[in-house]
């Protein structure tokens, strides 16, 4: 067992959030609490020295550019909130916010996630060399890798069938957006696979830690 | 101008970041450096505004002996120890604000997220129920997906974790790049509805 005090807090928090797993219990609300008094300590700490140390108080108090006056303004504005009278004025910073939040969501959903994947999607539906490869070695690698390209097509024109609502999913129309469903299905059942896979993996880790760093069973 | 105010600020900043998209020359590339460096400075005090929120909660609670008032000192004193340590001797490696950050936030965190690998298997025993052809694609997608990713997968049989791949970077990537169109196009119609001014629920939906 190790003597390390570090090792020894760390262990001791990580049971007693470990024990909610019996049920709620003052150890659990403890280390919960504890947590999220950390963490917003520990943000707060970090966006002073990463952020409003280098965009204001350098800029305003050491290069001395006036024009950083106004994030000031609009920062103490922001915390008018907290009082029922001035709360009003926290509309302006929040104004702000959006205001920036939204255009930059404009451009980056409409590159990234509507055009660009528009244009991944328009790709040659057969590939020639994957076909001839399959048909010199058939196998289930193979055949996969030939109907992969045609399956990403179908999929995104099917998936996006379903999304179309201004039309009734009745016969042929229906029926792809049936097949866009199916494709949905797999690609949620896949994100489902891949998030459990994620956490067995932290609790692996967690584990470890206690078997290893701690009682140094393993 | 209590309500015009807020609606010409998210008019303008708006209309630059996304002109200085199309036109990425001056006025418009200096406005959004300046303009994005005043986002951040202003999102610090947004959060700022929640510890002040989360403060007042808690103070509150300790003051009026609510219910659990004892934890909201636990989390005063974190808060208060931790914010203390970064201010005092900053937040480089070897201060006492990192020992805390090592020892407490980073074993906390990861065993939180642990703690929902048990929640989300009983979730999926529940849901993982194949009552119809759909949910029965999600069933098999899922486990196969789960089993290619551990040894028992390529025990089973060799080819499983090559089929696992396959269905993330094809089928699942379909499904997701469908999801994603939609998406984006809804963010941008809302974006665009927000810019101009028709969307207002950020301004207490006046």
């Amino acid at each position: 067992m190790t003597t390390d005090i570090g090792t020894w807090i760390a262990a001791l928090l990580t049971l007693c959030i470990f024990s909610f797993l019996y049920r709620d219990n003052p150890f659990y609300k403890f280390a919960e609490h504890l947590f999220v008094g950390i963490s917003a300590a520990y943000w707060v700490c970090y966006y002073i020295y990463n952020i409003l140390i280098p965009n204001l108080y350098n800029p305003l108090f050491i290069q001395g550019q006036l024009l950083f006056i106004i994030p000031l303004i609009l920062g103490v504005m922001m915390l008018m909130r907290l009082f029922p009278q001035p709360a009003w004025m926290s509309r302006f910073p929040l104004a702000f916010i959006v205001g920036t939040y939204a255009g930059y969501n404009f451009i980056t959903y409409l590159q990234t996630y509507a055009i660009d994947q528009v244009r991944a999607t328009m790709v040659r539906v057969v590939d020639v060399s994957a076909w001839q490869e399959f048909f010199a070695h058939p196998g289930v690698v193979s055949f996969f890798n030939a109907i992969a390209i045609p399956v990403v097509v179908v999929g995104v024109i099917t998936g996006l069938i379903y999304f179309f609502f201004s039309r009734e999913h009745k016969g042929v129309f229906g029926g792809l957006a049936r097949t866009g469903v199916w494709f949905l299905m797999i690609a949620f059942g896949a994100s489902f696979g891949y998030t459990v896979m994620a956490r067995i993996s932290l609790l692996i880790g967690r584990l470890y830690f206690l078997l290893h760093d701690w009682l140094q069973l393993i | 101008m209590r309500r015009q105010g807020p609606l010409i600020i998210t008019f303008i900043t708006g209309a630059v970041i996304i002109l200085q998209y199309f036109i990425p020359h001056r006025p418009f590339s200096d406005l959004q450096q300046l303009f994005n460096s005043w986002f951040l400075v202003i999102a610090v005090f947004a959060l700022i505004l929640g510890i002040g929120n989360l403060s007042k909660i808690h103070i509150g609670r300790v003051v009026r002996r609510r219910e659990h008032w004892p934890y909201s000192i636990v989390l005063i004193v974190g808060f208060v120890i931790m914010f203390s340590a970064g201010v005092i001797w900053g937040i480089q490696r070897g201060t006492p604000f990192y020992y805390i950050f090592w020892n407490i936030h980073i074993p906390m965190g990861s065993t939180m997220f642990a703690l929902l690998a048990f929640f989300v298997a009983s979730a999926s025993y529940r849901a993982f129920r194949a009552r119809t052809p759909e949910a029965t694609v999600l069933l098999v997608s899922a486990i196969i997906v789960m089993l290619s990713r551990v040894p028992l997968g390529n025990f089973i049989w060799k080819d499983l974790p090559l089929v696992g791949d396959w269905i993330m970077a094809y089928p699942n990537m379909a499904g997701q790049r469908a999801i994603w169109m939609g998406i984006a196009l809804g963010v941008v119609s809302t974006s665009l509805r927000i810019i101009l001014g028709i969307e207002r629920t950020y301004l207490s939906g006046r």
